[in-house]
């Protein structure tokens, strides 16, 4: 053993490894995007399969390929990829696996990168999957290595679900030497169609044994040291029930008490509940509070415990108004939801005065952002016109700020070409946009390119093409070619594709060159049928910056037309003029057609 | 010892770096650290924060409100944003060049970043205020989240590390060939 300062998606990758991991997949999603290169960085002798699927269905599927062959294997992604991925966990959960299958699942309190503040533990009750849920760094490093082994003792493929502030979260904790890591030798697939074949009579017997199986479970996880019981000292009559990191903001709001503080549960695994012990922590308790990010899992649970056990206790929490039914949870809000529970003095605020100004400040496209110079051809090319503009999920989702404001729509990854195929449907005369990005393009939208060719759709389909996955760090893609096994492999075409699934026309351009860019929407939105652009240019984030623009401060005469129109987060305004911010300026060139009086310019390189 | 430090900038401004060298720098000294910081959609220029806690026996890597040390704020707004983080008696070393929304350029409230320097003076008693504007005409832009950790070292909020920490910290995860600009930017705020 040795010590490490890791990041929490570090530790996972690393348990994953010293739990002997085989093959292991996943799609990019914000808060679980490191765990998978961490594993990759790890992999220099090439014995585990990493791959970045083409999305979250795909790495679920390739990962239980390999635990039916008896491989340990690791599939990652968002609460929101476990959407799609959901057809064959379900599945799964009756066939059952041979070697250790973890569905690592990254919830995302607040929401602070997602659409949704769905919770994973719900879904562990309703596939019937075993959940882990860690409360920190050090703790998810271990508990991981105990799903592997759990999940090959009993057979079945488990859920691992941590949360932003664990998989973000940076501590120093003890990780195992390679020596010490466990070889997995899998045999490979082995033959046998009674139990790897799903049909509907082998469907009833595996529910029989899952509900018989989770049923014994919950004395199995009730001795699981991660669920447990703190005693407390002080107040007898209440006591605090919370998971995740809530525990450790908990943790150490109770330690701040010393013997006050109350008895509390921390509960591991959400599914199946450790009824058990559960129980033993409800005995004698008048009110306990549910301290929980998401939804009220743990509180439902109790309260259903309280009723089968006819305990006389008060469960309180998010359904009955003591918590807070949405956000994330904060060190200062479960201090102060405990303060008000236990009747203590609820800690006050330092009281300042308010700010002199509200600056709002929204995320936006980078300087420079090829997105911001596509966005904007479409917008000038089809002024006048009737237009929807669906949008879809990526940085280009960021398209919807003012000034630009050309996202109309915005619900999953890869629904805008399918939604702007029912907006046409029923609103005549609309000229249909749908922008995807390349990864998103590869990952969800290639069905709904499809749908709109066969059935006959109007609409045109927008790629914006920087050759990389880049809201979530600039992860490959099948169109990159560059694979997570280190090997450059021949891309896949998105024009040769579109062109297989039957979209006759498809142009490809730079969407810097704002001309030519305005002047190929015009010709393109003016046809029949699908259609497609693709405008192709690479990620500022991985580019070295052009150059530098400049105001002619004799020249601008202030009306911010510039601003006005790309709203670039490098065009600032200062004593009633248009002033360039060196710090993110890449000399894109874009604002320098849109001046009036000709007053920016651009330098080439000189950075 | 325990020391809770929080940077906050805008997304871009190297808020993020600044902290591993912290922890870096911290973690050779033998300290335990815990941190936690942001990633995802703000990092596109949004409001972003790092929490860097040192010290035994900590449990949660978020500060609570009136529990830093130290607030390194990269941006004048960020740090009112920020302020009530800081201890009544903790140091605030902030950035006075404004990093202008384009919320803010498009509907004109002149937001010049004086008007929160001028809140910040009345409001943080241990104030130390860096010309981010002057020191990136002088080195590069990019290097203003070492000048933030050099001013935090000058006005002694740091004083478990030493200036050799901090720069042990740099050499070890600063490409070779930016190390020395690096160094430079560590030693303006004491050169001014």
């Amino acid at each position: 053993m040795h010590k490490e300062y890791l990041m929490g998606n570090e530790a996972m990758g690393l348990a994953a490894l010293a739990a002997g991991v085989r093959v292991v997949a996943g799609y990019p999603g914000t808060p679980s995007t490191e765990v998978l290169e961490t594993i990759a960085r790890h992999n220099e002798a090439k014995r585990i399969h990493v791959e970045w699927s083409t999305n979250e269905k795909a790495g679920l599927e390739v990962a239980a390929g390999a635990a039916l062959s008896g491989a340990r294997a690791l599939v990652t992604m968002k609460q929101v990829g476990l959407n799609v991925a959901t057809d064959p966990l379900m599945s799964l959960a009756y066939i059952g696996v041979k070697g250790g299958m973890v569905v690592l699942v990254a919830d995302d309190p607040g929401p602070i990168s997602s659409q949704t503040e769905q919770d994973t533990r719900h879904f562990a009750s309703y596939a019937k999957l075993p959940c882990f849920n860690p409360s920190g760094v050090a703790e998810s490093y271990e508990m991981l290595q105990e799903a592997f082994a759990f999940s090959e003792k009993y057979s079945t493929p488990v859920l691992f679900n941590p949360t932003t502030r664990v998989d973000h979260g940076y501590a120093t904790i003890s990780v195992k030497d390679e020596e010490e890591y466990y070889i997995c030798q899998p045999e490979g697939f082995r033959r046998d169609p009674s139990k790897w074949v799903i049909f509907p009579r082998l469907s009833y017997q595996a529910h029989l044994k899952l509900e018989k199986r989770n049923a014994g479970l919950t004395q199995v996880l009730s001795a699981y040291p991660r669920n447990e019981v703190l005693p407390g000292g002080g107040d007898s009559r209440r006591g605090i029930a919370t998971h995740g990191i809530s525990f450790a903001y908990t943790r150490e709001v109770l330690a701040e008490q010393g013997e006050k503080a109350p008895r509390a549960l921390k509960v591991a695994t959400p599914f199946p509940f450790p009824e058990e012990l559960a129980v033993s922590f409800l005995q004698g308790l008048e009110e306990v509070l549910c301290i929980e990010e998401l939804d009220p899992v743990i509180e439902r649970e109790l309260t259903y415990i309280c009723g089968k056990y006819h305990l006389p206790v008060k469960i309180r929490g998010k359904l009955t108004g003591d918590v807070r039914q949405a956000g994330e949870n904060t060190r200062d809000s479960v201090a102060a939801d405990i303060a008000a529970f236990m009747g203590w003095e609820v800690p006050t605020e330092r009281e300042l005065p308010a700010p002199p100004l509200q600056i709002q400040r929204p995320p936006v496209l980078c300087a420079g952002c090829p997105h911001r110079a596509s966005f904007y051809a479409v917008k000038v090319a089809m002024q006048g016109q009737k237009c929807v503009f669906c949008g879809d999920i990526g940085c280009y989702t960021l398209g919807n700020a003012m000034p630009l404001d050309m996202v109309d729509t915005c619900l999953c990854m890869g629904a805008g070409v399918n939604m702007a195929q029912g907006i046409g449907a029923v609103t005549p005369g609309v000229k249909c946009f749908a922008f995807v990005g390349d990864s998103t393009f590869f990952a969800a939208a290639l069905t709904g390119a499809v749908n709109g060719v066969y059935n006959q759709a109007d609409l045109t389909l927008v790629i914006l093409d920087n050759s990389t996955t880049a809201m979530t760090g600039h992860q490959p893609h099948p169109g990159t070619g560059r694979t997570m096994m280190g090997a450059q492999v021949e891309p896949v075409s998105i024009t040769a594709a579109l062109q297989g699934l039957g979209v006759k026309h498809v142009v490809t351009l730079d969407p810097l060159n704002l001309q030519a860019a305005v002047a190929a929407v015009r010709e393109t939105a003016a046809l029949p049928g699908v259609k497609a652009i693709i405008f192709k240019s690479p990620c500022i984030a991985l580019e070295k910056p052009r150059g530098m623009a400049a105001v002619d401060g004799e020249k601008c005469i202030g009306c911010k037309k510039c601003i006005r129109s790309i709203g670039c987060p490098a065009l600032t305004a200062a004593g009633g003029k248009v002033a360039i911010d060196p710090a993110q300026c890449t000399g894109c060139g874009l604002c320098t057609g849109l001046c009036p009086t000709g007053a920016i310019s651009v330098t080439e390189g000189g950075r | 010892m325990q020391k809770n430090i929080l940077l906050t900038g805008v997304g871009g401004q190297g808020t993020v770096l600044a902290s591993k060298l912290l922890a870096a720098a911290a973690l050779s000294k033998g300290y335990e650290v815990t941190s936690a910081e942001t990633i995802g959609m703000a990092q596109k220029g949004g409001s972003v924060f790092s929490h860097l806690r040192v010290g035994e026996g900590l449990a949660s890597p978020m500060i609570p409100k009136g529990g830093a040390d130290l607030l390194l704020a990269f941006e004048p707004a960020e740090a009112v944003r920020m302020l009530g983080y800081l201890k009544p008696e903790g140091h605030l070393v902030v950035n006075s060049a404004p990093v202008q929304p384009v919320t803010a350029a498009l509907s004109g409230i002149g937001y010049t970043g004086q008007e929160m320097l001028d809140y910040l003076r009345a409001h943080s008693p241990r104030l130390t205020i860096v010309d981010g504007r002057q020191a990136a005409a002088k080195l590069t832009p990019k290097a203003l989240n070492v000048v933030m950790l050099g001013a935090a070292l000058a006005c002694g909020a740091l004083d478990f590390l030493s200036r050799e920490d901090m720069l042990a910290a740099i050499r070890s995860k600063v490409k070779p060939q930016y190390v020395a600009i690096n160094e430079q930017a560590l030693d303006h705020a004491a050169g001014q």
